[in-house]
């Protein structure tokens, strides 16, 4: 598909769902339709026309691109130069579009030290509940002018406005990565990785699957081995690179269970107590658990270490998938949700029941 | 002492222990500007709670009567953020001083608003961590205005802003509630509004505990020094550098001015023949840091740096980033009074914008010195003036408002890092539209429908954006005619 500027259509396709309060169904390509709650109420809104790349100079570190570009030409565009998007997207289905990485704010396993979506966008052009266009943030790095209504876009699921054009930082690709594996138990793991952190190893990435325990390591093959023999590790193998795509895209064997598949948020050492199959990334801050216990058990274990549980894929997609919040924050959120589209016909009921 | 005083000083007596409220006139000077000098009010009364029990009360207290509320934390803010409000409370933060825990395991800390920033890295050390938000003024300012003010620093490149190294933290509304936004962990449920309270410069709520991450401290760091004889080769070199996908963990930039003032009051070892330096830091393991220095030095010398000087050791480094660090007040020796702008461009205008500043500070007779977050495009033009001599006040005034509109015409921001507060508050309406104005306001209304926080300050009404556009108009011709109006 060639590139083009489709926000005509899509502004007018707003203001006759605005005139009629006719709720719109926002999809990208429709590769994270698995994911946040299922409502589906009104007219699809196919936003994947709306794309190309629309200023790139690698060396301001900045792309800006239209949100209905696909991640796999963003991608692709950064690699030519050495770049790369910093929070690793995942691309489920092999698919995915820019706008709707933002949208739904999930980060790959370089997350802890690329950052996250709301961490690396830097301004947006938004399509509001009224159909007028607006523009928050720029594409400069540090901007304090106003609220940043942009970065509360990343995560929103489309429920405060229709991304039209977004600009995200980037930053160079590390010149060597290396991925090994290693057997230790959970325990003797975390214990050695936080060691390996806290004396700034250069860690880009972690999975743990039971006794198995791979590291991705941005240096060369020698640095490597000086540092697993610093930390008396005796690795099993080297990783193929597309052993990180596979767990990012939920490709790895360990995504093939068949309960509910949930996903926790919380502080990389927390101790959970579950008896079913477990991986775990980002050094421990997230946790993908097939389990059938109920909401309130994998919320209340979650909440109980500082963090969340959502709902990720399965289950009652009908209920709250993701944690419930404090009624005044709950509040504040639907507040903020008329100021960008009173009359809630964007995506209503994907984040929340009454969101 | 008017009546309003009187009748709230014995409120808050009532609420707070008597040495938390400061209400005699004498007493309350002190407060009555932040570091923007320029700007100074005197408050109907300062409060100074010891714990966040208070603080709700406090602000309970002023929903219920409608008294307007300034938060201050320790008042270093260049923008006049924290600028007293006549008829309002002035609330201080600074003792809510206390460090909570530190947490090396999950390399977490929580400290109250008032700590300071760099007593959060001091109290991190023995665990090899610290807090990575480094602004210049880090001896003084606190967590709970960095928060306002989404506060950058020369690491930020690398490590980001406050909001990319903050995690959680506790907000008492207006009506007193005590909400907690964020986790412990690396996102949190629902909406992300840590990112609407970080840099919200005190007008959504009060923030009265901040859970901030803390990275490891680098095995080691170099920096280099190169001099240029011409600012657009130095801005090249900047480019060449990130072109060769190396991410320096700092990269400044200064001009010839700042370059002698800096060299004048600290002895940094600069050269002070150059029209520009650029100071570039690397860090991380031992190797890595000696071959990205080795390839930095190489891209500086082929880029056109006429010398490039590494420091020989820590105390080096220490006295090359002292120039860059104490380059506020060593351009302030330079003339009584100077101004501090705080633009953001595009990296590759910055030939272009220095050339017109250059041009600027011609026409308006006011010498202007230059450092720059070259990495960030983060532009402090630094603009000489004396207060003492008639009209030189606001011509300073004029010739910011005409940077800050420059950075916006080049695709820039008006503020990178200081805020709006009140200083900037009409170089929004160049920044901003209309629609856009009204969704900030009705932001606002979200969290403080009455607008007691912090009123005045950070968005500016309509009607005021009105008045500024025609004062443009009056003026005989619009300043930059190529610019977008509305």
């Amino acid at each position: 598909m060639a590139d083009r500027d489709d926000s005509p259509n899509l502004q007018s396709a707003v203001r006759e769902a605005w005139s009629k309060k006719s709720p719109l169904w926002l999809v990208g390509s429709g590769s994270k339709s698995f994911y946040g709650r299922f409502t589906q109420v009104g007219e699809v809104l196919d936003l994947s026309g709306h794309r190309g790349i629309v200023d790139y100079q690698p060396t301001e570190l900045v792309i800006t691109a239209r949100a209905g570009t696909p991640l796999r030409e963003i991608e692709e565009t950064l690699y030519a130069q050495g770049q790369m998007l910093p929070f690793e997207p995942p691309s489920f289905d092999s698919g995915g579009t820019l706008g709707g990485a933002i949208a739904a704010g999930l980060s790959g396993p370089r997350r802890p030290w690329g950052g996250s979506p709301r961490d690396l966008l830097l301004g947006v052009k938004l399509l509001d509940g009224k159909g007028r266009i607006l523009k928050f943030g720029g594409q400069v790095m540090k901007n304090v002018a106003g609220y940043d209504v942009s970065r509360l876009m990343a995560g929103a699921l489309g429920t405060l406005g229709i991304l039209l054009e977004v600009s995200v930082k980037v930053l160079p690709k590390p010149q060597e990565e290396i991925g090994i594996r290693f057997t230790a138990s959970p325990d003797t793991a975390v214990t050695l990785v936080t060691r390996m952190l806290n004396e700034a190893m250069p860690i880009t990435a972690t999975c743990q699957n039971g006794d198995e325990y791979a590291l991705r390591l941005a240096c060369g093959a020698e640095r490597v081995k000086q540092i697993l023999s610093r930390y008396g590790i005796s690795p099993g193998g080297q990783l193929p690179d597309t052993f990180w795509s596979e767990v990012r895209d939920h490709k790895h064997g360990f995504f093939s269970h068949q309960a509910p598949l949930w996903r926790l948020a919380v502080p990389p050492t927390a101790q959970l107590d579950f008896d079913e199959p477990v991986l775990s990334e980002w050094a421990g801050g997230q946790r993908w658990i097939y389990s059938h216990r109920s909401e309130e058990e994998m919320r209340s274990q979650a909440a109980q270490q500082g963090g969340h549980a959502m709902l990720f894929r399965g289950g009652d997609r009908e209920g709250e998938v993701f944690h419930p919040l404090h009624p005044r924050i709950a509040e504040l959120q639907q507040g903020l949700k008329r100021v960008f589209d009173p009359r809630g016909i964007l995506n209503p009921g994907r984040l929340y029941t009454e969101d | 002492m008017t009546a309003d005083r009187q009748t709230l000083a014995r409120a808050f007596q009532q609420m707070l222990p008597d040495d938390c409220v400061i209400y005699r006139e004498e007493e309350l000077v002190p407060f009555e500007c932040d570091g923007l000098s320029a700007y100074r009010r005197i408050p109907l009364i300062v409060l100074l709670p010891t714990d966040e029990q208070q603080v709700a009360a406090i602000l309970r207290y002023c929903l219920e009567r409608e008294i307007p509320l300034v938060a201050r934390g320790a008042g270093t803010g260049l923008s006049g953020g924290a600028l007293p409000h006549e008829q309002g409370v002035l609330l201080s933060l600074a003792r809510l001083n206390r460090i909570l825990e530190i947490n090396p395991n999950d390399r977490i800390a929580r400290v109250q608003p008032g700590v300071r920033n760099l007593a959060v890295s001091e109290a991190a050390k023995p665990h090899g961590l610290y807090y990575a938000p480094d602004p210049s003024s880090q001896i003084a300012c606190s967590i709970g205005g960095n928060m306002a003010e989404n506060a950058g620093g020369v690491h930020c490149l690398k490590y980001g802003l406050t909001l990319h190294n903050v995690l959680q933290v506790t907000l008492i509304t207006i009506s007193g509630e005590r909400l907690t936004l964020g986790t412990r962990a690396l996102d949190g449920p629902g909406l992300d509004l840590l990112t609407l309270i970080t840099g919200s410069e005190g007008m959504l709520g009060v923030v009265v505990e901040v859970v901030v991450k803390l990275l490891p401290i680098p095995e080691r760091q170099q920096v280099a020094l190169a001099a240029f004889d011409d600012i657009e080769t130095a801005g090249d070199a900047v480019a060449a550098i990130i072109a060769q996908g190396i991410l320096p963990a700092g990269l400044e930039m200064m001009d010839s001015l700042s370059i002698q003032a800096a060299e004048d009051f600290v002895h940094a070892g600069y050269p002070t023949d150059a029209a520009a330096i650029l100071l570039c830091e690397v860090d991380g393991a031992n190797e890595e840091v000696s071959d990205e220095i080795m390839r930095v030095r190489r891209i500086l010398m082929a880029s056109g740096a006429t010398r490039v000087m590494t420091a020989r050791d820590d105390q080096e480094r220490m006295r090359f980033w002292a120039g860059r660090k104490n380059a506020f007040p060593a351009v302030g020796r330079l003339a009584p009074d100077y101004y501090c702008m705080d633009g953001t461009i595009p990296r590759n205008q910055l030939g272009k914008v220095l050339k017109r500043i250059g041009e600027m500070s011609q026409r308006y007779g006011l010498r202007c010195a230059n450092v720059f977050h070259a990495g960030d495009g983060n532009l402090h033009p630094l603009i000489l003036y004396d207060a003492n001599q008639p009209g030189e006040l606001e011509k300073a005034e004029h010739f910011g408002a005409e940077i800050l509109e420059l950075c916006v015409a080049v695709g820039g921001t008006i503020t990178g890092e200081h805020g709006v507060g009140l200083e900037k508050i009409d170089q929004m309406c160049t920044q901003f539209q209309e629609d856009e104005l009204e969704i900030f306001h009705a932001v606002k209304a979200v969290f403080d429908p009455l607008g007691l926080l912090n009123p005045g300050k950070a968005i500016p009404t309509l009607a005021r954006c009105a008045e500024y556009g025609a004062m443009h108009v009056h003026a005989g011709k619009l300043r930059f005619p190529e610019l977008e109006r509305f």
